[in-house]
This record gives C-alpha cells, structure tokens and sequence, in this order.
C-alpha cells in the first residue's frame, strides 16, 4: 500500500539531536515502592549516565493510563527547574513520539534538554491485561457497548482478529511466529536484568496454554513493575555528556491507519500502521531498512513483532513469517531484534526500555556478562552462548518500531553518534 | 433519559446525551439491526460514530440491514478476564462482515460487525460448536433482549445458508 504522505520535516533536524542519558529501575514482580519512587529513580539513574546534574535538566515528558506519576512529582523530588513539561495518556509507540515532540520544543526553544520517562507498577498495582479495575461489573455503555459486552477488552482480545488474519491471508503459521519468542528468550539469557531469563523451544512456545486463540501464554509479554527515562538534548550539548550519543535520524510518531479507533472497517486488517509510518521514518532519517543493523520491534506479542518489521519493509508484505523464523534476528546474524529480550522476557515497559537497550547498543556498552576493563568498560566477547554477550559487534544503526494498536504506531532510527 | 437494561449481571446504561447509541440499541429492541447511513454520501457505517468517517457529514439515517454475513476473522478466548465470561470458555469474539457494502469505499473496507458466537437463542455457544465456526462461515444476528427495550447484536450459524465444507480454522486446531 503506498501512500502520499510527504516527509516535510526539515532535514536539518537530522541528526542535530541525541539521547544522552539512559536510566531504568530493575525489571520486578512487586517493587514494593510507589511509582513516584520508581519514577525519580530512573530520571536520576539517566541524569547520573548522562553526566549531568538536576539543573541540566529543564524539560519533562511522560506517558502512562493514569498509572503513574506526573512530571512536576518527580521534578519536585530531584530539585529540578522545569521550562516545559507534558503528561501524555498512552501506552506503546508513547516513547518514540515523545522523543519526537522534545526535539520539537527544544528546536523550538522552550526548552534545552528533555527528560522522558515512563514508570509503572504494571503487575503488582496495574495489570495491562486488567485483571480488576476496567473490567468488573461497572455499567456498559458507549464504547464498552462494542467491546467489554462481548468479553473484548485486553489487548490480545483487541489485537486478535489481525494476528488470525494474518494467517489466513499469508499462510503464516504458529511455529513461525514462536520464533520470535524463543530468539528474545536467548537474548535474555545474556541480560542479567531480564525477569525471564530461561531460553525456551519453539515447542515450549506451542504447548504453553492458550490464552487468546492464536496467542498462547508464551506468545504474551510479561508483567512488571519498572521506571524508565531517556534524556534528549541537541548534539551540541550532547558532545559534553559522559558518553557516546545515540543521534537521532529520524522519528515517526503516532501514525495512524485510517478509521483508528475502529480499524477493523478499513483496509486489510492484515496490515498494520507501519506501512504509512514508514514513508515518514525511511526519508526523514535518510536510510532504509537494509541499513539498519539492530531492531527493536515491539513485542508485547510474538505477533506485533513480525507485523512492524514488515510493514516497516524488512521483508515483503507476507512473508513476516518466513523473515521471524529466518534467524535473522538472532545475535550473531544480519539484524538481531530485541537484544534485550524485549517485553516478551525482559520486563514490560511500554516501549521505553527497547530504545534504552538500542542507546546502548549504539554506545557499545551494552550490560551483559562479559568482563569489565580497567577502563571501567565490558570487553565484549561476542560469544552469544547462554549467558554470555549480548552486544552487536561494531553497531551503527538502530530502528525501533513502536506498537499502540494495529492501528498506530511510532518508530525512531538512532545512529551511533561522533 | 438514560435507556437502562442488563446483560449477564452487568448494567446497561446508555446516557441520554448519546443519541447515536439509545437509537442503535433500541432499533435492536425493536427486533432488527440498522446502521447508521449518511445522509450526504450514502454510505453506512459501523458502529455508532457522530459523523460519518468517509465524508465527514453529521447528517444520518437508520437503515434496516439483513444482518446475515460472513465470519471475517475471529478470536477463540480462552483465558477471561472479566469474571463473567469465565462460565463460557471457549467463546468467540466474531468479526463479521455483513453482506452489505463489501469493498466500498475502499477495496479492502466492510462493514465488519463485532459480536459473540451464540445458539439461536442468544446464549454463548458450547465449545463443539465454537469448533465448528472459522474465517468464512456463514452466520446470521441474533438480537439478544437486554430489558429496557434494548438488545445486543450476537451472531449464530446461519441455517438456511450454505456453509464452507471447511471454515478457515486456526492452524493447529
């Protein structure tokens, strides 16, 4: 499907902006601690990685279904000074179009240097699957007459209907799509902060109970309580800070199909937001999918990574079975997705924890297993086996592509700064 | 005022301030399926919107619809998570694409109603015959009664239609 959608942004913004900082709570099942806590512990975590201080910080972005904690709570419990702040509803695809809207107010001078995060109680307060709070016996009306009154409300429920789709319009097949979670389960074995960090089988992805035909419990995402920030400020400021920046190409942020809110009337369902938001990432950071070394496709399910990589143009439209089972996305081979294991085994965070392993990747500074130098930094092995590396041997180029719906998603190209 | 019914324990409240809706449902309760049909393009829509997506026209209709169509894709539930549900497992989620306006606007559009597999009666189908229903087989609306004058579209197999000797069924069934 082409469409006409004219990349206008400006080329200059090309590569002038970069992640700096990077922080993250542990990946857990019951933190014990409130999310304002988990919240201003990563913001200060990717201020510290970053080499700054509270007063380098003057702008604030988050994202969250009214289970987090605003801004100005965090900003207040770190000393910071804020020139521009933002709280956002949104889930997934929340990370990169935020990254997008700070490189607008910088460029636009609100503000100097963005802190972006995303912090969750998502198993031990909140559960995303909603095992309480939406779905008990409250009144069903206006929207929840077209969904919760027919048993349809989590997102496997939601999402259902393209996954099978997909099957029947390409062929695509159960033992295909488990590939994806049995390459994240290896990537994770090398992650010593992934709350899955077991490898499993193709066979163990099938015989695991289903839970929404076609997605089998080992198809879903795990559950976690975590906190999450990325730090964005302009290349400038960038060559100041503690290491090698994550440059920003380009970002497509919140794409939609058409009919968004009821997708399932337009279009193949088979085909998911990508195939517009592609037309957007690809000119405005000026490389193709072909240039890309390292992806970080969503994976809330094992289905929503094969949908982005191709209809972000990875493979050709219906053979995303074919390109997930390739191992092409193993470490060690042309593209590995997810070296973090992704949500499917590192912890569930909405997005925001694919694009700090890919700043990492792009730092060649990943945390995995291997020996640290005297120069404080890991001398890595490249040896994938269990437990050991998980960084991608001279890495330039990252895309991430980030899922809300099959209706909208957000995507980022980082390249490895100078 | 509110139009109020229930359905499986849980309450049915459909506010006067959403017009669009008090008339979807009660046109259920009064026995058949319409949909909203533009008054500026002539296209009908599913579900309820405030106004029409292909033309942008507030301006609308109710037009009757046959309610027979075709399971266009489905998803099979067997993990609930509202607590209701759980006494039906497996069900159905059904996307069903009426036999009205196929392919238009676009190639690729329908009208593509959501609902339950159901017996004739309304309630959740059993497991042998939730079974039996894939991406191609024929089913019929079942209006089921909510109270208040109100009932809930639900899909049962058609019996007057030809079946596929096989619906399209997840691989591994």
């Amino acid at each position: 499907m082409s469409t006409e959608i004219d990349a206008t942004a400006p080329k200059y913004l090309r590569g002038k902006y970069a992640i700096v900082g990077i922080g993250e709570t542990s990946y857990m099942r019951g933190s014990g601690t409130t999310t304002r806590n988990l919240g201003t512990t990563a913001v200060r975590n990717a201020i510290e990685d970053a080499g700054l201080t509270s007063a380098d910080i003057d702008g604030m972005l988050s994202y969250s279904g009214n289970d987090s904690v605003p801004s100005t709570s965090i900003a207040g419990d770190l000393g910071i000074r804020l020139n521009f702040y933002m709280d956002c509803q949104g889930g997934g695809s929340s990370t990169e179009a935020l990254i997008g809207i700070a490189i607008g107010v910088i460029e636009a001078g609100l503000c100097k240097t963005v802190a972006i995060f995303r912090s969750m109680n998502g198993y031990s307060q909140f559960r995303i699957g909603g095992t309480g709070r939406s779905t008990g016996r409250s009144a069903l009306s206006g929207d929840a007459l077209f969904g919760r009154a027919y048993g349809q409300g989590s997102a496997a429920q939601n999402f259902a209907h393209t996954f099978m789709r997909h099957m029947y319009d390409y062929g695509t097949t159960p033992e295909q799509v488990a590939h994806v979670k049995v390459i994240h389960s290896e990537h994770a074995s090398n992650n010593p902060k992934a709350y899955y960090k077991n490898r499993v089988t193709v066979d163990d992805v099938l015989a695991s109970r289903m839970i929404c035909k076609p997605l089998h419990l080992l198809d879903c995402c795990v559950e976690t309580d975590n906190g999450c920030c990325v730090i964005v400020t302009s290349m400038d400021r960038a060559r100041d800070c503690r290491h090698t920046p994550a440059k920003i190409l380009g970002v497509v942020g919140r794409c939609s199909k058409p009919r968004v809110d009821n997708h399932y009337q337009a279009g193949p369902i088979s085909t998911v937001a990508g195939v517009y938001a592609r037309d957007i990432l690809w000119p405005n950071a000026g490389v193709g999918p072909e240039d890309i070394q390292v992806t970080g496709s969503y994976d809330a399910f094992t289905f929503t990574t094969m949908l982005q990589l191709e209809d972000y143009g990875f493979c050709k439209k219906g053979e995303g079975g074919d390109y997930v089972s390739s191992g092409i996305m193993r470490l060690g081979n042309a593209r590995p997705n997810n070296t973090s294991g992704g949500h499917l085994c590192e912890g569930y965070t909405h997005g925001i924890a694919m694009v700090i392993e890919n700043v990492r990747q792009l730092r060649h500074d990943i945390d995995d297993s291997c020996p640290v130098g005297a120069d404080g930094r890991r001398m890595h092995t490249y040896d994938y086996a269990e437990g050991g590396c998980r960084q991608v041997k001279d890495v330039e180029l990252s895309a991430n592509l980030g899922w809300a719906t099959p209706a909208t998603g957000s995507a980022l190209v980082m390249a490895r700064g100078a | 005022m509110a139009l109020e019914g229930e359905y499986l324990g849980m309450p049915v409240v459909i506010d006067d301030l959403d017009k669009p809706n008090q008339e979807f449902y009660s046109h259920c309760g009064q026995g058949a399926l319409h949909l909203q049909f533009c008054a500026s393009c002539s296209l009908m829509r599913y579900p309820t919107t405030t106004a029409c997506p292909w033309c942008a026209s507030a301006e609308y209709q109710w037009q009757p619809v046959s309610g027979k169509g075709t399971v266009y894709s489905y998803a099979e539930v067997h993990h609930a998570i509202q607590p209701v549900f759980r006494q039906f497992l497996p069900y159905m989620i059904l996307l069903v694409e009426l036999d009205e306006q196929p392919g238009v606007p676009g190639e690729h559009d329908g009208l593509r109603v959501t609902g339950n597999l159901t017996l004739a009666d309304g309630t959740m189908a059993p497991k042998d015959v939730v079974s039996a229903v894939g991406i191609g087989s024929r089913v019929r609306v079942v209006l089921k009664d909510l109270g208040g004058g109100l009932a809930l579209p639900q899909w049962t197999l058609d019996e007057d239609a030809e079946q596929p000797e096989t619906p399209w069924r997840y691989a591994n069934d």
